[in-house]
């Protein structure tokens, strides 16, 4: 048991992190913004060393409920950055309404999107999926007196308490019809032959996990969602537990369903499905969008897509895929939010409205030129960084014999390029707007936009070599 | 040949001036570019000079192993040698064109017309399937710009369409890359070149190739992009999209499709002729009404490129060579066309054929100049236009006897067209007022015309300087087909030489050759 504890430093960290920033917010008062930060910046540094210090580790821990495994520590390292950007940028963005609990609560969802990326158990899964939730609700309606943002909060808080009702039906199932909520238990039980009780446990499971990623048809709530949460709590929801959510579902799928034999027929179309419902839905959908959030959400369905594609192919090659694909979308995401927060009108609100973006290039043209390179990038028009993932997950799927599924998914992508080069056309082209929009971002926002832009334009390739090997040894353990 | 790793330095150059542009006010922008681009037409002379003709099929040849997956490999055959050339001539030229005629945002402007260099370059001598993909699609984001930003009227329409349309095509071609990669193992395009694919797979493979190189060609019927992108493109983003984009379709055909998959190119055979066919006559017949003349001359664009396609898929020595020749003679004529129009374009601003008239009197040297790119276009003897035509038309009637037919009937009309615009353009009376205001071309302007017809005037009369570093790989490429080589119509049989008289000098003169 002490022997255990050693291992999940990461996790220990984190919880006593929360709990001093919680106490410090009780006693210290709301108004010392910088030492909550500063608490939850440390903490979840540490908790990346943590992580980093246990590489190479392959243990479970806690009888078998929680892995320690490079592919657990691979997604943590992604879902501790994206955090850590997410608190570091949030004070400027708050202003007076920010307050302790907000450094508590990213904390706390990280720490349950770490029990997601390594539960080896379906109670684990749950109760790290149901942390990382409730810690979300509350972020979403974080500005009390704005109603957006309460309303946000509201939606995601019904949606995800039905998403959890699924899940939590599906677990209910597959214990039943398995006998054991290990996932190694239900993969043998699996192995001999899937009865309809395991194949409704399959279905439901999958819904409620598809839900978190935001995959269609579980979609519904992730362009409301994204518009009215705060824009670095929707930057936080549109990194973090993405990677989350899509480093269980594969756990799920691989560990606990198995990459062969019949429970791989069962699950596979089922991800196929979703995959392509979510490149279409979220390539057509973002076309009409006139606000970025709501274009951005879009966006993230479609990339969903993408990564699904490689989840489908069912290979150590396919997660490798999905796992580099995780990365390089984090940073283009992070990089485009944190563009939408640098903008700002006249009267210093949040301009999220496209064609007000009108000839930015001219008044802001590095801005607009970071801009341009994540937007081609989530296109994934090469020679930008973003073209790698995706020719990952389409060899993937070709070498997994889904040659239908990856010409589908080329041939939407174009679709989606429309809206991508939509935004360029009216960032470079048009006329500059009337109004006025200055950038008032710091020095730290426009370094982290400046580095990802880099990172994404050429730069990313010679990180090739490294991503493999990274990805290969993430994948691995599961396989 | 020696250590300097040339065809890296000729990327990296513009490369770096790009960067250097986008911080500069305008007319320092404009001298770094041009700097930038004279150092690399001098560097790409430097590799035609140096290039062992008759040596190794791949010179040049730099490898890095950067990517881990795929590699930084870069080499040049005697084609994409000649091609880099064309681009690094091209490109000096270009940004002069644009010196006066861009006055807004002149910094981005010159860094895309740099990377747009780069891409070039490294599209021809890119030897890994996978950097010769990133380039090839990379051709996209400046392109969209340059179009966007600094064109006409409804440059967004034009920029979407031709972002969108030339997508589509290769993400195709991305699948069969993985599939080809999956297939033999490798991504390093000489070892693919000589790797038999299953036949059946070929079919495929081919037709996902087509699917992309077809619309960068373009061919009928996907072409409908290129009108709209040249006319609404400025006058030096048509020169470089008439002048060398559309060669890498046609580069696309030569390295990929012909030599990697010759089965499935001969089953093919008959659906290139038609579309070529069709193309030829088609487009042809368009460029006849036109009343713009940017639009005319890049239907122009689309008949020539239509006799390319037709002259690589007649499968013999002539025919290929003929379609090189074609596409360098296209490359420089079709260029100076563009910049013909642009000329009167900066003048009157606008692109209304029936608006001209008369140029002869009041712009002489310009009516000179604008006489010879015609006639080049034409294809008249002692012009590049010529050689190429009459080769590879020579080759396709080797091959098929309906499609030469019809190609040279796209000739005629070709002939048609062009001397009907050159009418009314240049001759006539001298009637409209703003007309005659017009001045005679600028130095600038003749800076610009004289390399330009002096290398229509070298390829039309000595081709061989440009035939010759290119036919080894011909001769390859012809042998590679040969097993797949449908039998042609034109039933040609070797000649049968008559024994020479054994003595007697009365016979001499006869049926000796």
């Amino acid at each position: 048991m002490t022997g255990d504890l050693a291992l999940i430093w990461p996790e220990l960290i984190l919880t006593i992190g929360g709990l001093v920033t919680l106490m410090l917010g009780a006693f210290a008062g709301d108004r010392r913004v910088g030492l909550y930060q500063l608490a939850a910046l440390l903490t979840l540094a540490a908790a990346a060393a943590a992580v980093v210090a246990l590489f190479g580790t392959d243990a479970s821990v806690f009888s078998g409920t929680l892995a320690v495994d490079g592919f657990g520590g691979f997604a943590k390292l992604i879902i501790y950055g994206a955090s850590l950007i997410c608190v570091a940028v949030a004070p400027r963005y708050f202003g007076e309404a920010m307050r302790a609990e907000y450094s508590a609560l990213i904390l706390f969802a990280a720490l349950g999107m770490g029990i997601m990326a390594s539960s080896r158990d379906l109670m684990t899964l749950y109760v790290g999926l149901e942390l990382n939730s409730l810690a979300s609700y509350v972020l979403a309606s974080f500005l009390r007196g704005d109603d957006r943002s309460s309303e946000a909060g509201l939606k995601y808080f019904v949606l995800g308490a039905l998403a959890s009702g699924i899940l939590l039906f599906g677990i209910s199932l597959l214990y039943g019809f398995s006998g054991t909520t290990d996932f190694a238990g239900v993969a043998t039980a699996m192995g001999s032959g899937i009865d309809i009780g395991l194949l409704f446990g399959i279905v439901f499971v999958i819904a409620g996990l598809a839900f978190k990623i935001s995959a269609v048809p579980f979609h519904m709530w992730t362009p409301d969602v994204y518009e009215g949460a705060p824009t670095p709590v929707t930057t936080f929801f549109a990194s973090a537990p993405k990677v989350a959510a899509m480093a269980l579902l594969t756990r799920v799928l691989i560990d606990a369903m198995g990459a062969s034999g019949p429970a791989l027929a069962a699950w596979q179309q089922i991800i196929i499905f979703l995959s392509l419902a979510s490149i279409i839905l979220g390539a057509v959908g973002a076309i009409g969008q006139k606000n970025i959030k709501r274009l951005l959400a879009y966006s993230s369905i479609n990339n969903v897509g993408f990564m699904l594609i490689g989840l489908a192919a069912g290979t150590q090659q396919g997660v490798e895929a999905v796992l580099t694909y995780l990365l390089v979308y984090v940073v283009t995401t992070i990089g485009a939010f944190l563009f939408v927060m640098q903008l700002r009108d006249a009267d210093g609100r949040m301009v999220e409205n496209i064609p007000a973006y009108a000839g930015l290039s001219k008044r802001q043209p590095g801005l607009a030129a970071a801009m341009a390179v994540f937007l081609f990038s989530l296109a994934a028009i090469p020679p930008l960084f973003g073209f790698w993932p995706k020719y990952l997950v389409f060899e993937a799927a070709v070498n997994a014999g889904l040659v239908p599924l990856a010409v589908a998914g080329v041939v939407v992508s174009v679709i989606g390029a429309f809206y991508y080069i939509a935004i360029v056309k009216t960032m470079f082209f048009d006329d500059e707007a009337e109004s006025a929009i200055r950038n008032d971002g710091t020095r730290l926002e426009g370094a982290v936009i400046a580095a990802s832009a880099l990172w994404l334009s050429l730069i990313g390739f010679l990180f090739i070599p490294m991503l493999a090997v990274a990805a290969q040894s993430a994948a691995s353990v599961l396989f | 040949m020696s250590g300097l790793p040339i065809l890296s330095l000729m990327l990296a150059i513009p490369a770096v001036a790009a960067i250097f542009c986008l911080y500069l006010e305008a007319r320092p922008a404009r001298v770094v570019a041009l700097a930038a681009t004279l150092v690399d037409l001098a560097l790409g002379i430097a590799l035609w000079a140096n290039f062992d003709i008759g040596g190794a099929q791949w010179q040049f040849v730099e490898r890095a192993d950067l990517f881990g997956r795929f590699q930084w490999a870069l080499g040049v055959d005697g084609v994409a040698m000649m091609l880099i050339v064309l681009s690094t001539f091209l490109m000096p030229l270009c940004i002069l064109a644009s010196w006066e005629s861009i006055k807004q945002r002149v910094g981005l402007y010159m860094a895309m017309f740099l990377i747009m260099e780069v891409i070039m370059i490294g599209v021809f001598a890119a030897q890994d399937l996978l950097l010769f993909y990133i380039f090839f699609e990379g051709v996209l984001i400046p392109m969209y710009l340059i179009i966007g930003i600094w064109g006409g009227q409804n440059r967004i329409y034009a920029s979407f369409k031709f972002f969108l349309y030339t997508l589509l095509g290769s993400v195709l071609m991305l699948l069969a890359m993985i599939a080809m990669i999956r297939e033999a193992g490798t991504t390093e395009i000489p070892l693919l070149m000589n790797y038999d694919f299953p036949p059946e797979m070929q079919t495929w493979l081919w037709l996902a190739f087509f699917a992309s190189m077809a619309v960068k060609m373009p061919m009928w019927p996907v072409h409908t992009w290129l009108p709209d992108a040249h006319v609404q493109a400025p006058t030096a983003g048509s020169m470089i999209l008439a002048g060398v984009l559309l060669k890498m379709g046609s580069y696309g055909f030569l390295r990929f499709m012909m030599p990697m998959f010759p089965d499935a190119s001969a089953q093919f055979m008959w659906l290139v002729f038609a579309l070529s066919m069709v193309a030829v006559v088609y487009t042809s017949l368009v460029a006849l009404v036109q009343s713009d003349m940017k639009k005319l001359i890049a239907y122009s664009s689309v008949a020539h490129m239509a006799i390319v396609t037709a002259g690589l898929y007649a499968f013999n020595q002539q025919g290929i060579e003929g379609a090189l020749i074609v596409m360098l003679s296209h490359g420089v004529v079709s260029a100076a066309l563009f910049f013909c129009v642009g000329v009167i374009y900066d003048r009157l601003h606008t692109r209304e054929i029936s608006r001209y008239g008369g140029l002869a009197v009041n712009m002489p040297a310009y009516s000179l100049f604008f006489m010879l790119f015609t006639m080049a276009s034409i294809g008249l003897p002692g012009t590049s236009g010529f050689v190429g035509e009459f080769l590879s038309l020579a080759g396709i009637y080797e091959a098929s006897s309906w499609t030469a037919f019809v190609c040279t009937t796209g000739i005629i009309l070709g002939a048609a067209y062009m001397l009907y615009l050159y009418r009314r353009i240049v001759f006539g009376e001298l009637t409209k007022d703003d007309v005659k205001a017009m001045p005679d071309i600028t130095p600038r302007e003749w800076a610009i015309f004289v390399p330009l017809a002096a290398v229509a005037l070298w390829m039309g009369v000595y081709p061989e300087s440009f035939l010759a570093p290119m036919r080894g790989d011909v001769t390859t490429v012809v042998a590679r087909l040969a097993p797949a080589k449908p039998e042609g119509d034109a039933g040609l049989t070797a000649g049968k030489p008559e024994a020479a008289a054994p003595h007697g000098e009365a016979h001499h003169a006869g049926g000796v050759q």
